[in-house]
């Protein structure tokens, strides 16, 4: 049944026949989806990402926790205060000795500094907030830094993304570096540079996070996904994102 | 030999996006035809036949993903001369899709949206004027699968 | 409450057509796909949208579950004098909602 499964794969993927390396050039998700689609990005008043950006932006100046206070009680004005920010994340944290997602310095901000509890994981309030952040980067370089404090979780994350995985036995780099380009169903295979989340995907009908597309990943190579901030996740966040450095942020983009 | 043995009755396509995808959602009923739609159109005209031209349905040819699709409809008349349109797919579980009447505010008889097709399928984008007659513009697209559902 | 983007000019001419970009926050569940344990998911959209400009009607709409969740609705308004541009629309629960802004003609 699996030898089945995976052999049918192989074939699809076009193994065995014609390899086709990628070119080096790097490509944003953008570059590979329909001109109805990169439209619908284009256009501030009609990409329904911005449907969640305005919650993140009315949230932005809304005093959460008994310190009362809001992320512009600190932070003034988003689109000063956070300009390349999210270009710069995962970045570092020498408190936890660990890289931190730009979703995850938020909630971090949230509950230790405005004492209020963490908002739902994947809920519409931290993907505003997230977007709205984003958003202030958009079109910047994604610059993730690879000094040394990040190099083993940069390694680790990298060795992720080689390693096959799941039932049908793939791993990230053979669909995303190696037949990225090429087609799977009725798909362009991406080359998967998270340079736009959070996103608003057609197949998803709403706004989500990368850990929400690693899960599909996960899920459609039929592998266990790892759980939300394990040291899986974190390592192969930041390497994704690291892959994209040069590649401008999309934040909030669109895809199929 | 056992029954797990047994090669399963799938066809090789289908095997192969089912086992991609993490889960799948089925739709509940059968899809719409062509024929509904003609009674559909019929009800809406009575016995007025119905013109080709003056509606223009803009929708691509080829669709990555059927759950949002954009559609722009532009009738060529003066605003204010346009009374209704309607938008069917033959190929949906239902086939009605949009039902619009144009007021004396209206700029300008032009409308776009995104709509979901469930399946390569044929579009009637039907407009009725002022004057009585009834224009339509039809397109015929293909909704591709994509590979990696949730 | 629903969210609703009304993207229009703030400021138009007596006279000159304008476009408006109307975005709402709505899953417009069609009513015709199973969760994962097989139950239906039932219909849950908004079927009625209404926008006047000036008290005037722009359009009436009825929508079906084949309008995209977080429908978009691009469409083109005229003025002769300042007022607001409203956007109403009621889903299947009954709810109605009403969302304007101002238009000023000069």
């Amino acid at each position: 049944m699996i030898g089945r499964a995976t052999l049918a794969v192989a074939m699809l993927l076009g193994f065995g026949t014609d390899i086709v390396l990628a070119t080096d050039a790097k490509r944003s998700g953008y570059d590979d989806a329909s001109a109805e689609t990169r439209a619908m990005q284009d256009d501030d008043a009609a990409n329904p990402a911005f449907l969640w950006v305005a919650q993140g932006e009315s949230l932005w100046s809304t005093p959460a926790g008994p310190s009362a206070r809001s992320c512009a009680s600190c932070h003034q004005d988003a689109r000063i205060s956070m300009r390349g920010v999210a270009a710069r994340h995962p970045k570092f944290d020498p408190t936890l000795g660990r890289p931190i997602s730009l979703e995850a310095r938020i909630q971090q901000c949230r509950t230790e500094r405005q004492g209020a509890p963490a908002l739902p994981p994947e809920g519409d309030s931290i993907l505003g907030l997230t977007a709205y952040v984003g958003l202030q980067s958009r079109g910047m370089p994604m610059a993730v830094a690879d000094d040394p404090p990040v190099r083993p979780f940069l390694d680790a994350g990298q060795r992720l993304f080689e390693t096959r995985m799941g039932q049908l036995n793939l791993s990230c780099a053979q669909c995303h570096d190696r037949l990225a380009g090429q087609r799977l169903a009725g798909s362009t295979i991406p080359q998967a540079h998270p340079n736009g989340y959070p996103l608003y995907r057609l197949e998803w009908q709403g706004m989500g996070s990368l850990y929400r597309r690693l899960r599909n990943c996960l899920t459609g190579v039929r592998a266990e996904p790892f759980p939300p901030d394990s040291p899986e996740v974190v390592a192969l966040s930041l390497y994704l994102a690291w892959r994209a450095n040069g590649l401008k942020v999309e934040t909030p983009a669109v895809r199929p | 030999m056992t029954a797990s043995t047994t090669p399963l009755p799938l066809a090789r396509r289908r095997f192969v996006l089912t086992a991609l995808a993490g889960t799948t959602l089925p739709t509940l009923g059968a899809r719409a035809n062509p024929r509904q739609v003609a009674d559909l159109i019929r009800a809406v005209t009575g016995a007025t036949p119905v013109q080709t031209g003056k509606v223009t349905l803009d929708l691509p040819v080829l669709v990555e993903n059927g759950n949002a699709v954009a559609m722009t409809i532009t009738i060529d008349a003066p605003a204010g001369s346009v009374r209704a349109l309607h938008v069917f797919a033959d190929g949906n579980p239902l086939p009605e899709v949009l039902r619009l009447r144009f007021g004396p505010a209206s700029g300008a008889p032009r409308l776009s949206t995104r709509i979901r097709l469930a399946d390569s399928q044929t579009v009637t984008a039907l407009a009725e004027l002022a004057d009585g007659t009834f224009w339509q513009d039809r397109v015929e697209l293909l909704v591709t699968l994509a590979a990696c559902l949730e | 409450m629903v969210r609703v983007l009304i993207n229009a000019p703030k400021q138009v001419r007596a006279g000159q057509a304008f476009e408006v970009k109307l975005l709402i926050n709505h899953p417009m569940e069609s009513g015709q796909r199973r969760d994962t344990f097989g139950q239906a998911i039932p219909r849950e959209i908004i079927h009625s949208i209404t926008c006047t400009l000036g008290g005037q009607e722009v359009f009436q709409a009825d929508l079906f579950p084949a309008i995209s969740a977080n429908p978009f609705l691009a469409f083109w308004a005229v003025a002769t004098q300042s007022g607001d541009l409203t956007i109403r629309f009621t889903d299947d629960q009954g709810t109605t909602q009403t969302d304007s802004v101002a238009i000023a003609v000069v």
